[in-house]
């Protein structure tokens, strides 16, 4: 590892060296709205994320109040529940977390992190964003269309996403589908630029292996979206057809209600397929990153390097690739060829063994280390225990003969919260926390950010802790009331309204979030350009929030890993990337 | 010190519920004890890793918490201990994968003596079909439902008149004999649930699934949907009577077959 460290820059000259010409707004209008620079983009990015995701949010409220006290709300139908259901899953999967990690860290890191002035393709980079909005848009209009937004459950099987038994079918699957397309066809335009400008955008002496690993959760996440996402793309093009044109790809003969649609021949298992070979590896999609960043959470404030740095990157890359011959896990009860279930159970679980080696990194990279516990910190410690949690009862319902008990219940709702919803979100909030002194100059307030921590993780565990246990007696997901049930005991009424009132007060607590963040923006206490004394590029940036072109006058030149803390024998318990080995000179 | 103290309850607390917690399986009433089995293999090696994992943090943070003067060891890494940990989690895998394989293996396979019925799923109800003195279940098709036929069979298949038709109705089995479940649709996915006996399926339009059970215990027992199927989907109910052979038989000798019910059954005598 010696020459991780201290190699210097003979050991890396590569490419994007030399200074490019940037482009520079002309008026306010290019400078904050219709604006090329990644990191205003990555702000609009993460507000319209954020914004959904409190939508979203509600909407958990909602669903959350029907299933403790089902016939209490009048306005809560059949119907509307499952338009909930829907729209709560994929804001909060596609259009809050993937844009919130890919268009949101994804901007405003990678150029800083890597040396660059900007992405690569500043003018597609800003398209990307304003496609994203305009997905967002159309998703949102389908509350106010007439039938309102689909209630097919955001995995939209087919036949019964475009069939009337499903609340939405007349528009809101229609514009459910377009939204999926601007949003993969935005997101393609963003893509791109992030992973063009890993590889040619990096500063002299920033060598892949000296790469943060957030740019590397990033890079690997944004390479497996631009491979998996084609794959809704022509499903949802598909679906379109067969909505509107009376194609039949997904719909073999079917009678609803007595009567013989006019389809034939299609293929609905073909929809699933295609769908989960998108849908699994969209949750490490939203997961890689997340490791990424939460690497150099840990790192930086347990002041210690992040302990087996080539096995982190070579897990994260094993995991991304892997995760492209898992998807039938979904599909182990759908009638699929039963044999299938031999090898995606294996391959399933062998993802465990690179995925928990994270996991000993993180928590090895803590000991012995000098922990400072900022609020972080504590988010970066609250997503090692989800994430533990839900990636355990992922061991469950991989093996496929476990899932079949447990699968199309509220087991499997607890597990993906847990592992994909609540432990990507903890860092999330690390992460804004983190960045936040850079992008505005200023501190968030600590008191705040603590509230806010240990009433979400507590709150969240206590949400979808307990519900894996009703999954485990039997109680179906996705049902808006449970009615009698011979095997479900009275007792798990009253575990829906704890759960329900936990979610409530987590809610809660999103305000206080919201309310730090913008009471911070003026109020909070200036930070400088370092206030974490962190090693990577983007604390090194000449002025705080950076400017436009971020570097000042020269890029700047990397002379070692980023994990170079607590190094024996230097003053500082911290090398920044662009500072010289002490034993040579400063190149001219 | 309290961030310790949390991350100790956290895990103590999960045990706790574990254990103390009113909520678990349904009492078993088929074969699959063997999923049991495995769910319970299961939970102790995840159980153990979690707890293990938590506490480890919690000690790190009690033992390498700022202090003043302290200083972070420099250590990039390990290989050793990173490869024993590795191979450490592999045998833990294994140990949970081993077994489950081998009953995904059972559960695949249909013993040969296993009796058929066929369950038809329609939004928002539960349709069976039983094969009749002839043994055989007659071939179906969506294309051929109608008023008359409700369930779709081919009214052009001899083996089909025999088969005994429970639309909307309550299915009985017998106690103790292997059953293989044919499932089919009629318009969206549904899937086949019945807690007590483990095992579900799904029904999906365009083709027939399958997977077979053995009730072990008398009773009714409540089928759920499993599989999203619109707004009726949690009142899709049914139920299924498992009892003693003789009172099977009894039950089975009041139904009507295909072509008792309906003119279509009778139109494949003519062919
Ligand atoms: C406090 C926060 C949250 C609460 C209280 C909550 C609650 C719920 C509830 C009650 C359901 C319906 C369960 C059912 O009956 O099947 C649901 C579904 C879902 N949630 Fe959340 N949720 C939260 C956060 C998240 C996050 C952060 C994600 C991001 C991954 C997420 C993703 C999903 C998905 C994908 C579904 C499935 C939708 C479907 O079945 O089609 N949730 N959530
Ligand atoms: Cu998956
Ligand atoms: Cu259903």
């Amino acid at each position: 590892m010696a020459d991780a460290s201290v190699g210097g820059m003979d050991a890396a000259p590569i490419g994007g060296a030399h200074d490019a010409e940037l482009y520079h707004p002309r008026s306010w209008v290019t400078k904050y709205v219709f604006s090329q620079d990644a990191k205003v983009i990555a702000i609009q990015y993460s507000v319209t994320a954020l914004t959904i995701g409190l939508v979203a949010l509600v909407l958990s409220w909602l669903m959350r109040l029907q299933l403790a006290f089902p016939g209490c709300f009048d306005f809560i139908t059949a119907e509307s529940y499952y338009q909930y259901i829907t729209m709560h899953g994929m804001s909060m999967v596609v259009y809050v977390l993937t844009a919130l990690f890919l268009g949101g860290f994804g901007n405003y890191l990678i150029p800083l992190m890597v040396g660059a002035r900007d992405m690569v393709f500043p003018y597609a980079n800003m398209l990307s964003y304003w496609i994203y909005l305009l997905a967002v848009i159309v998703l949102a209009a389908t509350f106010f269309v007439p039938g309102g937004p689909t209630g097919a459950g955001w995995t939209l099987y087919p036949p019964q996403a475009i069939m009337s038994g499903t609340p939405g079918r007349d528009w809101g699957i229609v514009l459910m589908l377009v939204s999926l397309m601007l949003f993969i066809a935005g997101f393609t335009m963003g893509g791109l630029n992030y992973v063009v400008t890993v590889l040619q955008g990096r500063a002299r002496g920033m060598t892949l292996m000296r790469l943060p690993l957030t740019v590397w959760g990033i890079l690997t996440a944004t390479v497996m979206a631009l491979l998996a996402f084609p794959a809704l793309f022509v499903g949802a093009v598909m679906m379109l057809f067969d909505r509107l044109l009376g194609t039949s790809f997904f719909m073999p003969a079917i009678v609803e209600a007595g009567t013989h649609l006019r389809h034939g021949g299609g293929s609905p298992i073909l929809w699933q397929h295609l769908f989960w070979f998108f849908g699994h590896p969209e949750v490490y999609i939203v997961a890689l990153p997340a490791f990424g960043i939460v690497s150099d959470l840990i790192s930086t404030h347990a002041r210690k390097n992040i302990f087996g740095y080539r096995m982190m990157v070579w897990a994260i890359v094993v995991i991304g690739a892997l995760s492209f011959a898992v998807w039938g896990h979904h599909m182990y009860v759908s009638g699929m060829n039963p044999t299938f279930g031999f090898f995606f159970a294996t391959t399933t679980l062998i993802i465990a063994v690179p995925t928990a080696i994270k996991v000993y990194n993180w928590v090895l990279t803590l000991w012995r280390g000098d922990i400072h516990l900022t609020v972080p910190m504590l988010f970066a410690l609250g997503f090692i225990v989800t994430f533990v949690n839900g990636g355990l009862t992922g061991l469950f319902l991989g093996n496929v003969v476990v899932d079949v008990p447990l699968s199309g219940t509220m087991f499997v709702v607890a597990h993906f919260h847990m592992v994909m919803g609540v432990a990507p979100i903890l860092v999330v909030f690390g992460g804004i926390y983190h960045w936040y002194p850079k992008v505005t100059g200023r501190m968030t307030n600590d008191v705040l950010g603590k509230l806010h921590f240990w009433v979400t993780f507590l709150g969240a565990y206590a949400i979808f802790f307990p519900m894996h246990y009703l999954g485990l007696m039997g109680v179906p997901r996705r049902y808006y009331e449970l009615g009698e049930m011979a095997f479900v005991p009275p007792s798990a009424a009253t575990l829906n309204v704890f759960i329900t009132v936990a979610a409530l007060v987590v809610g809660v607590a999103q305000l206080v979030f919201v309310f730090n963040l913008v009471w911070s923006l003026f109020r909070g206490t200036p930070a400088g350009g370092n206030p974490w004394r962190a090693t990577t590029l983007e604390w090194q940036t000449p002025q705080t929030p950076p400017a436009h072109g971020n570097w000042g006058g020269s890029l700047p030149v990397v002379y070692r890993w980023a994990y170079d803390y607590s190094v024996p024998g230097a003053d500082q318990d911290f090398l920044p990337q662009n500072q010289p080995p002490a034993a040579r000179t400063v190149p001219a | 010190m309290p961030v310790a103290l949390v991350l100790v309850a956290v895990a103590l607390g999960s045990v706790l519920f574990h254990v103390l917690s009113p909520w678990w399986f349904t009492p078993i009433a088929s074969n699959w004890q063997y999923i049991d089995g495995t769910i319970i293999v299961t939970f102790w090696i995840t159980g153990i890793a979690f707890t293990a994992v938590v506490l480890f943090m919690a000690y790190c943070i009690l033992r390498f918490r700022h202090q003043d003067g302290r200083r972070a060891a420099y250590e990039p890494e390990s290989k050793r201990l990173e490869w024993w940990l590795g191979a450490i989690t592999a045998v833990g895998v294994a140990a949970m994968l081993a077994p489950g394989l081998a009953v995904w293996g059972q559960f695949v396979t249909v013993p040969s003596g296993a009796s058929e019925f066929e369950a038809v799923g329609q939004q928002w109800q539960w349709s069976f079909r039983l094969p009749g003195p002839g043994g055989r279940l007659g071939t179906s098709d969506a294309r051929f439902i109608s008023a008359e036929n409700p369930l779709g069979l081919n009214p052009g298949d001899p083996n089909g008149r025999d088969n005994v038709l429970i639309v909307a109705d309550d299915l009985h089995l017998p106690v103790g004999r292997p059953v293989k479940a044919l499932l089919r649709s009629v318009d969206v996915v549904h899937n086949f649930y019945v807690p007590e006996f483990r095992a579900k399926m799904d029904l999906m339009p365009g083709l027939v699934s399958y997977f077979w059970f053995t009730p072990t215990r008398i009773g009714t027992f409540e089928i759920l949907c499993a599989g999203f199927c619109g707004v009726g989907h949690p009142q899709m109910r049914g139920n299924i009577v498992i009892e003693p052979e003789a009172d099977y038989r009894a039950w089975l000798q009041k139904q009507q077959s295909f072509a008792q019910s309906s003119p279509q059954g009778q139109a494949s005598n003519a062919r």
